[in-house]
């Protein structure tokens, strides 16, 4: 019954995020960004499991596992590169630009 | 309309305003806040889609470690007030724009997805089901029988998570 507005409410997350992503500089702030797009996939995920069993479920904890482990080795990248040059700007970070 | 549909939506609705705070503040804290809320409205939306034990674990795990881990960083970089340079300029937040307005538009055919019949349940399965196992029996009787290999593997990807953060932010080893 609320699978077709969550699936709406998952679709505009998503969206949201990856506007995010576009806007922001900020390392930090963008992989919030991407934590939310991650959330409004789960939230797909337990819409369906609503109807089909609860393999969906099952489905996000993983999600959530490996969420956390990005998190984790993320912040500790961002961490390092902050040592390395005292910004977290993405746009003074482009030691790969060519 | 029903109780369940109004506070569906309610939530929902919070859901999505705090998503656009999250995303246009310029405080990286706020944007943290923000991002909390959204979150636990999130919760609310698993607990309404008989999913609690999930909604219990988002807010322990999102919104409890995950979400502080954030703010530890912000802090201990000290990015609480950020300089204007943050947000990208006109042209840029015209471009983000633009293309979430697109992808939300090739989501709408999401909306109105249905999975087959052959494959649905018949409503309130797994309600019942959740009333006869248990709210975690529900999830874990699958997750240790079917899914225990990706379980163990996951066990590993967070010992290598663990190793690789201590690597990566220690300052000698």
């Amino acid at each position: 019954m609320l699978l077709g507005p969550s699936l709406a409410v998952s679709a505009v997350l998503f969206a949201i995020g990856t506007a995010g992503v576009l806007l922001r500089r900020n390392a930090i702030v963008i992989f919030m960004c991407i934590e939310l797009m991650l959330n409004a996939v789960n939230l797909a995920f337990v819409a369906f499991a609503q109807q089909l069993g609860t393999n969906g479920q099952i489905i996000v904890f993983f999600v959530m596992a490996v969420a956390a482990a990005e998190a984790a080795v993320g912040l500790a990248i961002v961490l390092a590169v902050y040592r390395h040059k005292e910004t977290v700007d993405l746009q003074h970070i482009n030691l790969l630009k060519g | 309309m029903s109780l369940l549909l109004i506070v569906y939506w309610g939530f929902a609705g919070l859901a999505v305003v705090a998503a656009g705070m999250c995303i246009t503040r310029r405080s990286p804290v706020a944007s943290a806040l923000w991002l909390i809320v959204t979150l636990f409205c999130l919760a609310v939306l698993f607990t309404l889609l008989d999913a609690p034990f999930i909604g219990v674990l988002q807010v322990l795990v999102y919104a409890g470690a995950i979400m502080v881990l954030f703010l530890f960083v912000i802090m201990l970089l000290n990015l609480g007030r950020a300089g204007a340079g943050d947000m990208k300029g006109l042209v840029g937040a015209g471009i983000a724009a633009l293309l979430g307005v697109a992808l939300l538009v090739q989501l709408r055919g999401l909306a109105q997805a249905a999975p087959p019949d052959a494959i649905q349940l018949p409503p309130g399965t797994v309600a019942a089901l959740q009333q006869q196992q248990g709210v975690v029996g529900a999830i874990a009787a699958p997750l240790f029988e079917t899914y225990l290999v990706p379980f163990e593997i996951t066990s590993l990807l967070l010992l290598a998570a663990v190793v690789g953060a201590v690597v990566l932010a220690k300052r000698k080893l």
